[in-house]
């Protein structure tokens, strides 16, 4: 696992597009001719790390009609990103451009860049499972495996590798932990997942997802099927889990975005509107188009 | 600006614009009779303005349970959310004129027992200038208009230098005849409270500025020459 883990940072400081990256910032780009639609993508502030670089993205299913264009955006480590916008605006598109789950589409197209931690994860020589290991995912309805909660923990070390009893044990307790669900699966960790409750499944896929130590834990609608108090708790849990992770929540509730996020991009008909601090762009938007969103002017 | 999908929504919020310029427009009136009551020596009048302040406290209340209704039901964001808190403050800096106009009339008709000081020059001016500035701040609110609202802003000092003078002109007043103290520290009242409601439209005036602009110029000093 170790030794891995430094191969991968081995490959991603060949990869990094600059060696020369100032104090506080871990990468920086030379300067691009504008791309941004008049919109600038380093919404972070001086004291955030750029996790996620996306530069100039384009994305076709078809190879003609543009779901995803030209997007720039920056997306800073350790904070909790949020793309808010109306159905069909390319935002699941576009997070699933970031473990390239795109991939399974046939005739998918993409151009354009995206940077994860030095790692240019478009690059089609990539190990894309290695990739996954490093950016996770959390999906709309949970999807938990037919197997016992212990086994759908320890289901990512395995595959890794891991196969220590004690050191699986570790895992799953740290993951369930992590994922606030402990408390509440720890007499029955072998019994079937299918067994939970509906928040408790999504709970028991975000353990799932980081018991792999993954950099970045996507996020795709991941309170869209649960109730009220289930999604308090995933809420919570977000908070709790990005001091350790980068986190990018894809939301159709604005309410949701405006409390679990640091920063939010607002996504129009593929293009990336307005991208800032959450709190600004909840108050004093700079865009017509956001403020309409926001105030339910739309449409 | 397109309307809200959400129509009752976009009537609530329009409901509680409307009940903020009533509002605005009793309290203008208020202290507009208030100073009508004491330069021309009218009782009958100042009695008026203060059996009309309960209104104006009935809507100070009334805002305040339409911004609490929204902001519980319908999560307002931006430029709503903005206007909301915005009503919210005005709502209480008018009621805070209200009440001043009742005290100008409490002098007036206290003063109006008694036979009239020399008029001094700085209370009419002081009025006018304080009216201006009230009238402005709700017009500023409501074409949003922040120019108007920062003019506002800059016209306080004026209202400032006129209250200091006409405490050094009263204060003389009081040494050179005692029995004019009484009257002399009415008429200081009235320009203290006048000087207030202008520090009031200032507050509303700040407030339309973060309104328009999203840019809070409070306790901003110097002022800046445009938002």
């Amino acid at each position: 696992m170790e030794s891995q883990k430094g191969a991968t940072e081995q490959s991603s400081a060949e990869l990094a597009p600059t060696e020369q990256a100032p104090a506080g910032r871990a990468v920086t780009l030379p300067p691009r001719p504008d791309l941004s639609n008049g919109h600038d993508p380093t919404a972070l502030g001086a004291q955030d790390t750029i996790e996620v670089e996306i530069r100039d993205l384009c994305l076709s299913y078809d190879g003609a009609t543009q779901v995803l264009k030209h997007i720039n955006m920056d997306i800073a480590k350790g904070q909790v990103t949020a793309f808010i916008g109306p159905s069909g605006c390319g935002k699941s598109t576009l997070l699933r451009c970031l473990n390239r789950l795109n991939d399974l589409v046939d005739g998918c197209t993409t151009s354009g860049s995206i940077v994860v931690g030095g790692l240019q994860i478009l690059d089609q020589t990539l190990d894309v499972t290695a990739l996954r290991k490093r950016v996770g995912m959390v999906f709309q309805k949970p999807n938990p495996f037919p197997k016992t909660i212990y086994e759908n923990v320890a289901y990512g070390p395995r595959v890794l590798g891991i196969r220590n009893k004690a050191q699986l044990d570790d895992i799953v307790e740290k993951s369930l932990r992590a994922a606030a669900l402990w408390e509440e699966a720890k007499e029955r960790l072998h019994d079937n997942a299918l067994g939970l409750s509906g928040g408790q499944h999504q709970r028991l896929c975000i353990a799932r997802t980081i018991a792999v130590e993954p950099e970045v834990v996507l996020m795709d609608e991941p309170c869209s099927a649960l109730d009220p108090i289930a999604t308090t708790k995933i809420e919570e849990l977000i908070h709790e889990l990005k001091k350790q992770y980068t986190i990018v929540i894809v939301t159709h509730n604005m309410q949701q975005a405006a409390r679990v996020s640091d920063f939010t991009a607002f996504m129009y008909l593929g293009e990336l509107i307005e991208f800032g601090q959450t709190e600004k762009l909840f108050t004093t938007p700079e865009k017509q188009a956001t403020e309409d969103y926001i105030t339910g002017r739309f449409g | 600006m397109p309307l809200h999908t959400d129509s009752q929504y976009e009537e609530e919020l329009q409901q509680l614009r409307a009940k903020v310029l009533e509002m605005g427009g009793l309290v203008e009136k208020q202290i507009s009779d208030a100073v009508t009551s004491l330069i021309e020596r009218d009782s009958t009048t100042a009695h008026e303005v203060i059996e009309r302040d309960h209104t104006v406290n009935y809507l100070d209340v009334a805002i305040d349970d339409a911004c609490i209704r929204l902001l519980a039901l319908y999560q307002p964001a931006a430029r709503d959310l903005r206007s909301i808190t915005t009503s919210l403050r005005i709502s209480t800096d008018l009621e805070r004129i209200g009440d001043l106009a009742e005290n100008i009339c409490e002098r007036a008709i206290e003063l109006n027992q008694e036979p009239p000081l020399k008029p001094r020059p700085e209370i009419p001016e002081m009025a006018e200038g304080a009216r201006a500035m009230l009238r402005d701040s709700l017009d500023a609110f409501t074409r949003e208009d922040s120019d108007l609202a920062l003019s506002v802003c800059q016209r306080d000092d004026r209202i400032d230098a006129l209250t200091a003078q006409i405490f050094n002109a009263m204060l003389s007043q009081m040494r050179q005849d005692p029995e004019h103290a009484s009257r002399a520290t009415r008429i200081l009242f009235v320009a203290k409270y006048l000087e207030r409601v202008a520090d009031h439209a200032t507050n509303i005036a700040e407030m339309v500025i973060y309104l328009a602009k999203g840019k809070s110029i409070r306790h901003v000093s110097p002022l800046p020459d445009s938002v």
